[in-house]
């Protein structure tokens, strides 16, 4: 069951990340991204990590792909004036780059001897209770930095896209 | 839930993030729209995500997870001030191609 669960939710990843990439329309992208992203939320519940899980979906298809259409509806990207054209060259080069790309990562993937699972392997690992644990333990500075981040980017956004007077 | 590892090997995992990436970075490459080569950063970092948090439930250990929380974080930083640079772009060269910025390379 969680085999076929896993192939299929593969399927439809990959499938849909090549729409996102390909789709001329800026629009059909973002749709087929949430597809993307909702995929991967189903990977992560397949691995037993409910709470990356739900932030996942959450931030990416609450919050990121919310803004990414905004953009879109904002700026009208969807309508056929906005399609960029792009040399052949370029399409060539990008694939040719990408096949590289692939073709070293496989390789290096292919030739690392992969550790063993380890036995002692808990279950919950994934829960609330034991991320929160090692969030504010473990992790507790780089925690507080983030909110520093997340500070320092909303005033960012806020002088960027203010009108000048 | 049983443990996934017994029925598809972590490789498969390795792989699938691996193909994410590589189609990432070729929209990255292809694409001249501001908009979706943004989109393609998104489908890079989650690859990562992904491969994080296999081998964390891999391994048995919850470091990994914590990790792609703090991925998410920047990532969600990254879009809301990349958006608001490409509005801010598109208000003065009214386009979102980004060989209309050619004069940043001098």
């Amino acid at each position: 069951m969680d085999q076929v669960l896993f192939y299929a939710l593969a399927a439809i990843a990959i499938i849909s990340a090549v729409i996102t990439i390909v789709a001329r329309n800026a629009m059909y992208s973002v749709l087929s991204l949430v597809v993307t992203f909702f995929t991967l939320a189903g990977l992560y519940l397949l691995l037993n990590a409910e709470f990356v899980a739900v932030v996942h979906i959450i931030v990416y298809a609450g919050a990121i792909m919310v803004l990414f259409l905004f953009v879109v509806m904002m700026l009208n990207l969807n309508t056929t004036n906005s399609i960029v054209t792009n040399t052949t060259t370029n399409k060539v080069m990008a694939g040719l780059a990408g096949l590289a790309m692939a073709g070293i990562l496989g390789y290096a993937s292919w030739t690392t001897v992969l550790p063993a699972a380890s036995n002692t392997a808990a279950t919950d690992i994934g829960s609330v209770k034991v991320l929160g644990k090692m969030l504010f333990n473990e992790y507790l500075l780089p925690f507080e930095l983030t909110s520093v981040l997340l500070i320092a980017t909303m005033v960012g956004v806020i002088v960027l896209t203010k009108k000048e007077e | 839930m049983e443990n996934i590892f017994n029925v598809v090997p972590l490789e498969h995992f390795v792989l699938l993030s691996l193909a994410l990436f590589c189609i990432g970075m070729v929209g990255v490459l292809l694409r001249r729209n501001m908009i979706v080569v943004f989109m393609s950063i998104e489908l890079m970092l989650n690859a990562v995500n992904l491969l994080a948090v296999a081998f964390s439930a891999h391994r048995g250990d919850s470091s990994g997870q914590v990790f792609v929380f703090f991925v998410m974080v920047v990532a969600a930083a990254e879009v809301a001030l990349g958006l608001a640079i490409l509005v801010m772009i598109y208000r003065n060269v009214k386009s979102v191609d980004i060989n209309a910025l050619k004069q940043l390379k001098w």
